[in-house]
């Protein structure tokens, strides 16, 4: 019998295989491993069966609280939506889950044909020419896409928003850490970007500037002015985009972005504890060659017909090892997958009317949360997700609490990334927030309020 | 071919439907510059929920994948990934826990978090891991960016890296993206790393070597003690690219043999699917004079709760958004349940039988250019087939007529014409017998009728590719009718 799971091997083969071989026992097979390292031991628990392993992985499971029991409003990089049934059904077909890269294109054409449909998808929400065929997520796509600039202008100063999403900005350092290429942090004034501090930080060291938008407050970024001045010195344009704003506002190629980038977690992926997401990248054409990552391209086979398969390998590892584009020889497949199945179901229509509803009924809860008196909401130019600050009086922690004995997570603390916004949440609205999420939360909110016997502040 | 998804679409046809906003609406331009708005249609397909299914499953049909056969991919261990592993991610408490939940709502997804991190230092020999990566060559970046780190806060300045001949090409890519300038030592006879050239290329400037044991031929690097004491020696760390892990668990530990940093890919060894090229994972694991520069946060517990620890003093920051890819993690964490200490063991032991088996079986009629036991795989050359008018790409394309994923042709740079098979534990007998008998047949074809070979494959879905043209013309995206 075999005894492991997974492994089908019963002792009967092992020892027809090791006489095959012309080896008298398993231990022969290491022979030129030095004796001295062979003593070693793991010290990991027993195997367990199937059914022991779905019962320890419950118990674990039911140590996490399910966001179904609660009214949630955190957004900050990661986004409760509402997912087609089309798309994990697709996502979960072996087909699909199990094949590897499509290096052998013959055998590949379905992981083929969706990347170059997924590439075309991207090209259309973001306003490029060319889009790569995903990368890890948005954090190192940003980072990806500074890392390009710098070798497209021959320039080693990177300026990034500080209203771009805190982490981003990290992953961004730490990237530009490696070929020693400097970082600054753009300033901000009201909850965007200031265009005077850009004014005085460009030169012509600077290779590109990194925005968001809509910002990581929620805000949106005045992206023409900043266009204009990024370019007339000789600058790229990175832009972080929001691929569900794009059914409300125009695509970031259409106010002259040179790079996007931006988390596909909102296009089918769900929240899983924060991964896998995918991150999108894409260019204008004439930057084609220093994009990182994969890319698939239409072609013929020998019998004529319409193909597709990886192109512009030139700047890849396998090839050029030290002189690629990047070090990256993967990318989130499956999850660009989970977007182009997504974007089907859902349509053109049906995106602008996501974006829609995140847009009014985000609206529509800032305008009523501005009533409360204590309650503050001090941007109103936002997309779907905006900032509230706390009556004084009361700390974030007591807050908190206060909505999770209600089933509310209201939103998600930024106090530690911006310390000139103490006692501010930042609050996210999805299609998944019904009126009468709304309607609670606000409730709740005066509850509070009465209690503290707070007047209306005004802005 | 399949027609392209957005030329199925038909105005006004919609594949789900959406509420009403339920609220009073105000005017996008209250809010937003009217410039700013989007007023063209977005190029997107209209189609049915039907449409959306027949498509996607008439693309999938197109797909080699490991449930319909073999796919002996040298460097890639593609074993066998358990269904339960696509179980679990299921869950509605995984599946829908929010990264920004307070962590008393996390506790479980960070218990399986922490103890994985323990395994995964078990396996490797090393004190602490982190699991943010999410591939293995973003995991090599997360380990150079350490080296790096390492030596600045030392004030050494070491500029150069060590990357044998026979790497993977994330390698020097890795080390060059870390600032690093590349020296590539070559492989003696045996095809392992030369000592004499290693000591040549050794000195004060050297901040490390990235080696991957087994090499990428599938041999053991016998003087990785030598090795490991030249490095240390001269002030330089070793790097384990863990690519060829399955091969060793629970039988020698990186650790164990001098190395100081190591990547795990979880899509190789850990069962994790590889998804058409992703979502994987490339956790690293540390000594514990490094542990103070890994990426911010691990996972800690304090005796009662499990936390985000983000006190590393000297760390290297984030290396992406968020923990790590937790649903990838999962699979793999299962995965170690499932097998245990004896079961990860046996799988190394079945990997390394299973390849030695093949090797033996094809290396008369295929080249062998480095005869000895080997590891979980082994790399033939084509050469000989060559002579006889069919290159190791004509080889590859005809296995795909049997059925066969073809290896992994042309890799390592150093044998020609290479076909690197690695058939993994999960393959039985008589998989791996149909796999020598097609081989010995398409060898024997090739001696009698060359031009025959070369028309292959002739019965995958669409023929030979013109690479050439794809990337002469480039065709990257539908831009509309």
């Amino acid at each position: 019998m075999n005894k492991f799971n997974y492994l089908p091997h019963t002792t009967n083969d092992r020892n027809s295989l090791l006489k095959e071989i012309g080896l008298n026992k398993e231990d022969d097979l290491f022979q030129n491993i030095p004796e001295k390292l062979r003593q070693t031991r793991l010290g990991i628990p027993d195997p367990l069966t199937e059914l022991e392993v779905q019962k320890r992985i419950l118990e674990l499971a039911k140590k996490n609280v399910w966001l179904g029991d609660y009214i949630s409003f955190l957004g900050g990089g990661s986004y409760d939506r509402y997912i087609p049934s089309t798309v994990e059904h697709v996502v979960s077909r072996p087909e699909f889950l199990t094949a590897y890269t499509p290096y052998q294109p013959e055998i590949s054409q379905g992981t083929l044909q969706f990347i170059y449909e997924y590439q075309s998808m991207i090209c259309s929400l973001t306003g490029m020419d060319v889009s790569n065929a995903s990368m890890y997520d948005v954090a190192s796509a940003a980072a990806e896409a500074a890392l390009m600039a710098c070798r497209v202008t021959r320039r080693e100063k990177v300026l990034i928003a500080k209203t771009v999403d805190p982490e981003t900005q990290q992953v961004v350092n730490t990237y530009t850490s490696g070929p020693n290429i400097k970082t600054e942090v753009l300033p901000m004034d009201e909850g965007i970007t200031c265009l005077d501090s850009l004014k005085s930080m460009l030169n012509k060291d600077v290779a590109c500037i990194v925005i968001q938008m809509p910002n990581y407050l929620g805000n949106l970024e005045e992206v023409k002015k900043i266009e204009k001045l990024v370019h007339e010195n000789g600058a790229l344009f990175v832009v972080i985009s929001d691929p569900i704003s794009v059914g409300i506002i125009k695509p970031p190629g259409k106010y002259g972005a040179d790079i996007v980038v931006g988390s596909g977690q909102s296009l089918g992926c769900g929240l899983t504890y924060g991964g896998p997401y995918f991150g999108f990248m894409a260019c204008k054409e004439k930057y084609m060659r220093q994009m990182p990552g994969r890319i698939v391209g239409a072609t013929v086979d020998n019998r004529g017909n319409k193909a597709f398969t990886l192109t512009l390998q030139t700047r890849e590892q396998h090839i050029r090892r030290e002189k690629a584009t990047s070090n990256i020889c993967s990318n989130h497949s499956l999850n660009a997958l989970a977007s182009c199945v997504y974007l089907s179901t859902v349509g053109p229509t049906g995106l602008k009317d996501l974006a829609n509803i995140c847009f009014q009924r985000a609206h529509y809860l800032a305008q009523k949360i501005s009533k409360i008196p204590g309650f503050k909401i001090p941007f109103n130019n936002f997309f779907s997700e905006f900032v509230m600050v706390l009556p004084d009086g009361i700390s974030e922690e007591t807050f908190m609490e206060k909505m999770l004995e209600r089933k509310i997570l209201p939103g998600i603390s930024i106090s530690k990334y911006y310390e000139e916004m103490p006692n501010a949440i930042l609050v996210s609205v999805t299609e998944k927030n019904s009126e009468v999420d709304l309607y609670f939360f606000t409730t709740v909110l005066e509850e509070i309020s009465k209690k503290m016997k707070l007047q209306v502040t005004g802005k | 071919m399949t027609q392209l998804i957005f030329e199925k679409s038909q105005k006004g046809r919609r594949g789900c439907l959406l509420p009403e906003t339920g609220v009073p609406e105000i005017d996008f331009d209250s809010i937003i510059d009217s410039s700013l708005l989007n007023e063209e249609d977005l190029l997107l397909p209209e189609v049915s929920e039907l449409d959306v299914m027949r498509h996607f499953v008439e693309l999938s049909h197109k797909n080699h994948f490991i449930e319909k056969g073999l796919y002996p991919l040298g460097s890639c261990t593609m074993k066998y990934n358990p269904q339960i592993n696509e179980s679990v991610c299921t869950l509605p408490r995984f599946k829908d826990l929010h990264p920004n939940s307070p962590t008393s709502f996390c506790q479980g997804s960070l218990e399986i978090m922490y103890e994985l991190q323990n395994y995964l230092a078990d396996i490797t020999g090393l004190d602490s891991v982190t699991l943010q990566p999410a591939a293995g060559a973003h995991g090599e970046l997360t380990g150079m960016l350490i080296v790096k780190a390492y030596f600045k806060k030392k004030g050494e300045n070491r500029t150069k890296v060590i990357v044998p001949d026979s790497a993977h090409g994330t390698n020097p890519a890795t080390a060059k993206m870390c600032g690093f300038d590349v020296v590539q030592v070559g492989s003696n006879e045996k095809g392992l790393v030369d000592i004499e050239e290693l000591k040549k290329a050794v000195n004060n400037d050297v901040a490390a070597i990235m080696l991957t044991n087994p090499n990428t031929l599938g041999l053991f690097e016998e003087n990785i003690l030598e090795i490991s004491k030249i490095m240390h020696e001269a002030g330089a760390l070793l790097y384990y690219d863990g690519a060829n892990l399955n091969a060793i668990m629970g039988i020698v530990k990186p650790g164990e043999m001098g190395f100081d940093i190591v990547h795990i890919n979880t899509h190789k060894t850990l069962s994790t699917p590889h998804g058409g090229g992703g979502p994987g994972a490339g956790p690293v694991a540390v000594r514990k004079e490094l542990a103070s520069f890994l990426p911010v946060p691990t996972v800690g517990f304090n005796g009662e709760n499990f936390y985000l620890n983000y006190n590393h003093e000297d760390s290297i920051g984030k290396v992406r958004s968020f923990y790590g890819n937790f649903g990838v993690l999962l699979r793999a964490y299962t995965y170690i349940l499932s097998m245990g200490k004896t079961g990860l063991k046996q799988a190394s032991i079945d990997a390394v039988l299973n390849a030695n088996y093949l090797k033996e079986k094809l290396k008369g009629i295929y080249m062998l250019p480095y005869d000895s036991v080997c590891m979980h795989e082994f790399v033939l050359s084509g050469d000989k087939q060559k002579e006889q008018g069919v290159n190791t790409l004509g080889i590859a394309k005809r296995l795909m007529d049997s059925g066969i994923h073809p290896p992994t042709v042309y890799f390592p740079l150093i044998v020609h014409e290479a076909l690197m098979v690695e058939p993994t534990e999960t393959e039985s007998k008589e998989t791996l017998d149909y796999f020598v008998d097609v081989m010995l047949k398409i060898a024997k074809e090739i001696e009698e009728n060359p031009e025959a070979v070369l028309k292959s494959p002739l019965t995958t879905p669409v023929g030979k590719i013109d690479e050439v043209q794809a990337a002469k013309k480039p065709d990257l995206a539908y831009k509309g009718k």
